[in-house]
């Protein structure tokens, strides 16, 4: 008997091998495919009730902050002759202070005010200490290891009584550069005191910043997925935008959050020992600690800005805290 | 042989870090324009006998030397403005005394509290003890200290007068050591809570159970320990904190310690002062970070000091 070949042998349905219809996984495929980082992170986020309430509590300050001066009939610096210390009434909700200026409008420019000092030295914070810590990180060897160094130095140095220092020797030649230089007068709106809070925090809290990324930057260059991209041939720029950036944009982006209450702490303790923001510039800093004479004969005058200072601090907090473990699903167990 | 190696490098940085802030701070405080005897109601000839006397009329790079040479020798120069002619080191140690006194008693409740709840909060997770726990303290770091001291003058001093507003009465300690030690203890309730869970999912852990280990060695033995290692490094900062949240507390209730003199120092501007107690309170956060570091490099040898 001629001996057939064991595939002869078999029963085969050629029906088996014929190719699936193009749409046959398409199905699961948009299960998991379509939810990205973003929108993953975004649904955990949502998910996270508290870290909604507290954006809730954000938007409806930063709404009061900068909304509210608009509606109010006074001006944060306007003194109204009769109205000296009034306690909280129809006309003054918030009371008023020893020379008749509204709290309730000075507690809203105040908001703005803490506001922009915590979120303009989050980026300051941001930009410098996250090129700083790139190209110490891809640039590596020797070059590493003496910026890390001095990073090493900062971070040692205990950082309030830097700023005390420089605050308070930054001050006065800032205020004159700012009065009489041309090309720094538009800066006069900020005021000097709140310049040279922000020069501070550009010089001294970069460093936590520039660890981190340079802590990310060695740890992806090192990832599998980094050599098998740089295999197949991905330029530089395409490393950094497809795959160093979206991998350590979550850490980065809580770390800043979480800086944004740092800083405005740190200005309420400047205002604390008088030399935050000066005035008649007010901040819930210089507020809370302008109200600390009067504390037992007008306690209102405490009340309203350490509550929403406290909120705020509160509220950035326990976002940022929700925003990390969206962001950063590994770290939440 | 290796750790030798990796702790005289960490001194040696925390030496460099010393000199990096004593300079910085000198010639900060040399940029700002005037001296101290701008002010003085005498005549250009008395002020340059002064200036001489104080050795502020020679070259700023003689000065910062023999600022240093002092600095060696115990000797941190005069104060100028709050207490005129007395010696800046003797103003330190002995205010600092009261400083350390109130301190100290702040870290211990720190301590004694924080750890102990955050465990709790870690071993109940997400039952009802850990939800309080976790909004106290979240609470309790988002509140500034100047809040705080004026929230519990109001309510026990002035509303319910049961604790006096002044520092040297009996019990007059009590509102101080919570303002200050508030916000550590939050932040170590976070620290504790969080590091425990952590330790809570490791293999080691379930090997025990497997093991046929009872629950309460599993916990108390082994898990604690280990989960309190990353607590060592908090205690620098802890330090830091305590002594910077001193100026608040002190000067709010009036407790005569160093952080009052720095607050009244920065007003009024007594530059030497400010440089004194900056220095020496630099010196010792970094002398409390580098303890800690090497205490975590001794109790937990995987860590590197890098």
């Amino acid at each position: 008997m001629e001996k057939q070949i064991l595939s002869m042998q078999l029963k085969i349905d050629p029906a088996d091998f014929a190719p699936l219809p193009k749409d046959y996984f398409q199905e699961s495929r948009d299960e998991t495919k379509e939810m990205g980082f973003w929108k993953s992170a975004w649904r955990r986020l949502l998910d996270n009730k508290i870290a909604m309430a507290a954006l809730c509590v954000i938007v409806i300050i930063a709404v009061f902050a900068l909304i509210g001066p608009m509606l109010s009939p006074y001006t944060y610096d306007q003194q109204i002759k009769g109205d000296e210390s009034m306690w909280p009434c129809m006309k003054h909700p918030f009371g008023t202070d020893r020379l008749g200026r509204d709290l309730l409008v000075r507690c809203m420019i105040g908001t703005r005010i803490s506001l922009s000092v915590g979120i303009v030295s989050a980026v300051i914070v941001l930009i410098i200490g996250s090129i700083y810590g790139a190209t110490s990180g891809l640039i590596g060897g020797k070059v590493d290891t003496a910026m890390m160094r001095l990073v090493d130095i900062v971070y040692s140095v205990p950082e309030i009584l830097l700023i005390v220092v420089i605050k308070l020797v930054i001050d006065e030649p800032l205020t004159n550069l700012v009065a009489n230089v041309e090309f720094f007068k538009p800066l006069q709106r900020i005021g000097s005191g709140l310049l040279a809070i922000f020069i501070v925090y550009g010089c001294l809290y970069w460093v936590g910043m520039a660890r981190i990324v340079r802590g990310q930057v060695l740890q992806l260059k090192e990832m599998e997925y980094v050599t098998a991209a740089r295999a197949l041939g991905a330029g530089k720029r395409r490393l950094i935008k497809e795959h160093l950036l979206p991998n350590c944009i979550g850490q980065l982006i809580a770390t800043v959050m979480l800086q944004i209450p740092s800083a405005i702490f740190t200005e309420a303790f400047l205002s604390f020992l008088g030399i935050g923001v000066s005035a008649p510039m007010a901040s819930l800093g210089s507020l809370t600690s302008d109200a600390l004479d009067s504390i037992t004969t007008c306690p209102y005058r405490m009340v309203f800005p350490a509550m929403i200072i406290s909120l705020i601090i509160l509220a950035f907090n326990l976002f940022g805290d929700g925003l990390r473990d969206a962001l950063d699903p590994k770290m939440k167990k | 042989m290796e750790l030798f190696h990796k702790i005289s490098k960490r001194v040696l940085l925390a030496v460099f870090s010393f000199f990096v802030i004593v300079t910085i701070t000198f010639f900060l405080m040399n940029l700002i324009p005037g001296d101290p005897f701008m002010s003085e109601k005498a005549n250009a000839e008395a002020q340059a006998i002064l200036r001489a006397k104080y050795g502020l009329d020679q070259p700023i790079y003689i000065q910062y030397i023999k600022y240093l040479q002092g600095l060696f020798h115990g000797d941190m120069g005069n104060s100028y403005v709050l207490q005129k002619g007395r010696a800046i080191t003797e103003i330190v140690t002995e205010s600092f005394k009261v400083s350390m006194r109130l301190g100290a008693k702040a870290l211990c409740v720190a301590i004694l509290i924080g750890v102990p709840v955050g465990c709790i909060a870690g071993l109940w997770k997400d039952k009802a003890p850990d939800g309080v726990i976790r909004v106290i303290s979240a609470v309790g770091i988002s509140l500034p200290g100047y809040v705080v001291a004026a929230v519990l003058m109001l309510l026990l001093a002035v509303q319910f007068k049961v604790l006096p507003v002044s520092y040297n009465k009996p019990g007059g300690t009590i509102m101080p050591m919570i303002t200050l030690a508030l916000y550590p203890t939050c932040y170590l309730i976070r620290l504790t809570r969080s590091s425990i869970l952590e330790v809570l999912n490791q293999d080691y852990l379930r090997t025990e159970r497997a093991k046929g280990m009872s629950e309460f060695v599993v916990i108390f033995v082994h898990a604690l320990k280990n989960s309190l290692i990353p607590v060592i490094t908090y205690l620098g900062p802890l330090t830091a904190s305590i002594l910077t949240g001193g100026f608040v507390a002190e000067s709010v209730f009036n407790v005569p310690g160093l952080g009052r003199y720095f607050v009244s120092a920065i007003s009024a501007r007594d530059y030497t002062l400010i440089m004194g107690t900056t220095i020496f309170y630099a010196t010792l956060i970094i002398v409390m970070n580098l303890v800690c570091d090497i205490l975590y490099q001794i109790v937990d040898p995987r860590i590197k000091l890098d």
